[in-house]
């Protein structure tokens, strides 16, 4: 999504970055990046970001989870049939705390899994563009393409009040 | 006047910029001084007596403890239960009122969680510490081994093994899922062998659009799941007990009950380290009186339900009819441990009404010896119901008497001391306050004459 050549914009102001995010989609730029500081739902409906698929990794590894656990206490219930308290080797009740439990953890582990994966963490090589004022109170939207593009993207930087614009 | 609402009045202060808060928040990282050390090597001396007196105690068996036949659960198990309830607030302030989009949360929520992880830390050592031969405690797990032997998993026990650990281990996930972005702004500000650490410490993580929408959803789900664990892992802690005949022990209150207890000492706690905390690093800004107020809110709540667990369980005992559940609450209000039980109910039940005046509530000082009589009390529940319970079982003559030896209490002591400790050295290396949450939770820098909610 990132190769080529790019031009970055720092921004001060939340609306002005979402109003350039508006403004490269009017435009039909397709390939760029922003960058911010805290997670704002006006910028996620700005970039209308569809719904994360790392719930897929929850429903996965809470099901495992669930099989897991259940297999376990019973399986080695099986392989060392002793009873106690006269209850059945097979006791439900107790072994769906063991399910519970196992499915919490293989479900928030792999939820956690699937993100990094998503997201591409962990990062080991540079992220072209960006810079650390992003962490902390501005916003970088980047913007790649040909010449004509990264012109194209100078000139809404400049229109919608960017503070600095710079080659990546 | 008439139908006309008074405007309300402004904030005293006016929200932190993006950058001010980094600032602030950075600036509690900084190089500690003296009196930071003084305290560490206190808490080093308190641990290293605590250590001692496990080494002791391996050396020479569990004789050294003062377990009487047939006690043979005592402080190590009351420190056990207290340890994991107090982690549980951590989970709730972090969790659930995540779900419950609780504004007032944010301030306070990353010392509750890392009060959580250390609490399950600290609560992990003591069914180790309670053993008599320690080195076969991972016997508890379920592993392949040669005698084909398996863990009985009808066993309230091993569930407990399941629960906790699943517990530490998603807590230690929650937490350091919610630093990956603080870690990041750390970075950017950092130089040397801390932009080193803080960059392996984020994942590289660069807030790029990408990364926050995979992992909002993420930090969303693991509240889900936090969410039932925190409720599972205290029942599942009460039915260590509630499983077994012991009059006392043998109710089906104790899990809600051990619940609400669980997330009342908790809150006490996030109090009694809150307060010096925001004042040592000048967190007022930050962690406000309304904060306060709301955890005092949450600790009346839990204390009533606690409160009206006492009575319940004194009133089925009679209710019932039952003569061994009569005499084992007779003798826990009136018996040989009465300043046991009224140690309890006084710093649970009575001291905490003081905290239905608001007065009381926004007085930081008033608070902070309030939850300080809220820990004792929690504490010395957990010793009577364990000990007052075994201490009066069925037959007359078994009836015993236990108090705890020098090498118990010197575990306990370092007990306390290896959680300060982690604490103590924790704020040194993690954000206190949520740096990106911060910023979420007040106004974005707009435009001049833009409003928000308005820009899009």
């Amino acid at each position: 999504m990132s190769a080529g050549p790019g031009v970055v914009a720092v921004f001060g102001q939340l609306d002005a970055t979402v109003a350039t995010i508006g403004a490269l989609k009017q435009r039909g730029f397709a390939n760029y990046r922003v960058y911010t500081p805290v997670p704002r739902p006006e910028l996620a409906d700005a970039l209308a970001q569809k719904t994360s698929p790392v719930r897929l990794f929850t429903l996965f590894g809470a099901l495992c989870g669930t099989c897991f656990g259940f297999f376990y206490a019973i399986a080695t219930s099986l392989d060392w049939p002793l009873i106690t308290g006269g209850k059945p080797i097979i006791s439900w009740p107790p072994f769906i705390v063991i399910g519970f439990e196992t499915t919490i953890l293989l479900g928030a582990l792999i939820t956690v899994a699937g993100m990094f994966l998503l997201a591409g963490l962990p990062r080991l090589g540079r992220a072209p563009g960006y810079d650390p004022r992003f962490s902390d109170d501005k916003f970088g939207v980047v913007a790649f393409g040909g010449p004509a593009q990264l012109a194209e993207a100078r000139e809404i930087f400049t229109t919608n009040g960017a503070e600095e614009i710079k080659d990546v | 006047m008439g139908t006309v609402a008074e405007p309300l009045p402004a904030p005293a202060t006016a929200p932190p910029t993006y950058a001010e808060v980094t600032r602030d928040v950075i600036a509690t990282l900084r190089p500690p001084g003296r009196k930071y050390y003084i305290g560490l090597a206190f808490v080093l001396a308190g641990l290293a007596w605590g250590a001692f007196c496990w080494a002791w105690q391996l050396r020479f068996g569990l004789g050294v403890t003062g377990y009487q036949p047939p006690i043979f659960w005592g402080t190590y198990i009351a420190c056990f239960v207290f340890w994991v309830g107090i982690a549980h607030s951590g989970t709730l302030i972090s969790a659930i009122l995540l779900l419950f989009r609780s504004g007032w949360r944010t301030a306070v929520y990353r010392a509750a969680e890392m009060m959580t992880v250390f609490a399950v830390m600290t609560a992990g050592l003591f069914p180790i510490l309670h053993l008599g031969r320690a080195w076969y405690a991972y016997w508890v797990f379920p592993y392949p081994n040669f005698r084909g032997l398996w863990s009985n998993f009808r066993s309230p026990l091993v569930w407990d093994v399941f629960a906790i650990s699943t517990y530490l281990t998603v807590s230690v996930t929650f937490l350091t899922m919610g630093l990956i972005p603080d870690f990041a702004a750390v970075r950017d500000q950092a130089r040397g062998w801390r932009k080193r650490f803080y960059s392996l410490a984020s994942f590289g993580w660069k807030g790029s659009d990408r990364e926050w929408r995979h992992w909002g959803k993420m930090y969303l789900y693991l509240a889900g799941f936090a969410t039932p664990l925190v409720l599972s892992v205290h029942s599942v802690v009460s039915w260590d007990f509630a499983m077994a005949i012991v009059p006392g022990w043998h109710a089906t209150i104790f899990a809600p009950y051990f619940v609400a207890g669980a997330i009342f000492s908790g809150c006490a706690l996030v109090v009694t380290i809150l307060v010096p905390l925001r004042k040592q690093f000048h967190l007022e800004r930050y962690i406000q009186v309304r904060h306060f107020d709301s955890l005092a809110k949450v600790i009346l709540l839990t204390g009533s339900i606690v409160a009206y667990a006492y009575v319940v369980e004194f009133f089925m005992s009679w209710y019932s009819g039952n003569i061994f559940e009569r005499q084992s609450f007779y003798a826990r209000a009136f018996g040989e441990y009465w300043w046991a039980t009224w140690i309890m109910l006084s710093c649970n039940v009575f001291v905490p009404l003081l905290l239905w005046f608001k007065r009381v509530r926004t007085n930081l000082r008033a608070l902070w010896i309030i939850s300080i009589f809220i820990n004792i009390g929690m504490y010395f529940e957990r010793w009577v119901i364990i000990v007052t319970g075994l201490s009066h079982e069925y037959e007359p003559w078994q009836w015993s008497y236990y108090l705890p030896r020098w090498p118990e209490i010197g575990i306990l002591v370092g007990s306390f001391c290896w959680f300060t400790m982690w604490f103590l050295l924790a704020l040194k290396f993690l954000p206190v306050v949520a740096i990106s949450e911060m910023k979420e939770a007040g106004p974005p820098p707009l435009r001049a004459g833009a409003r928000a909610g308005s820009q899009a």
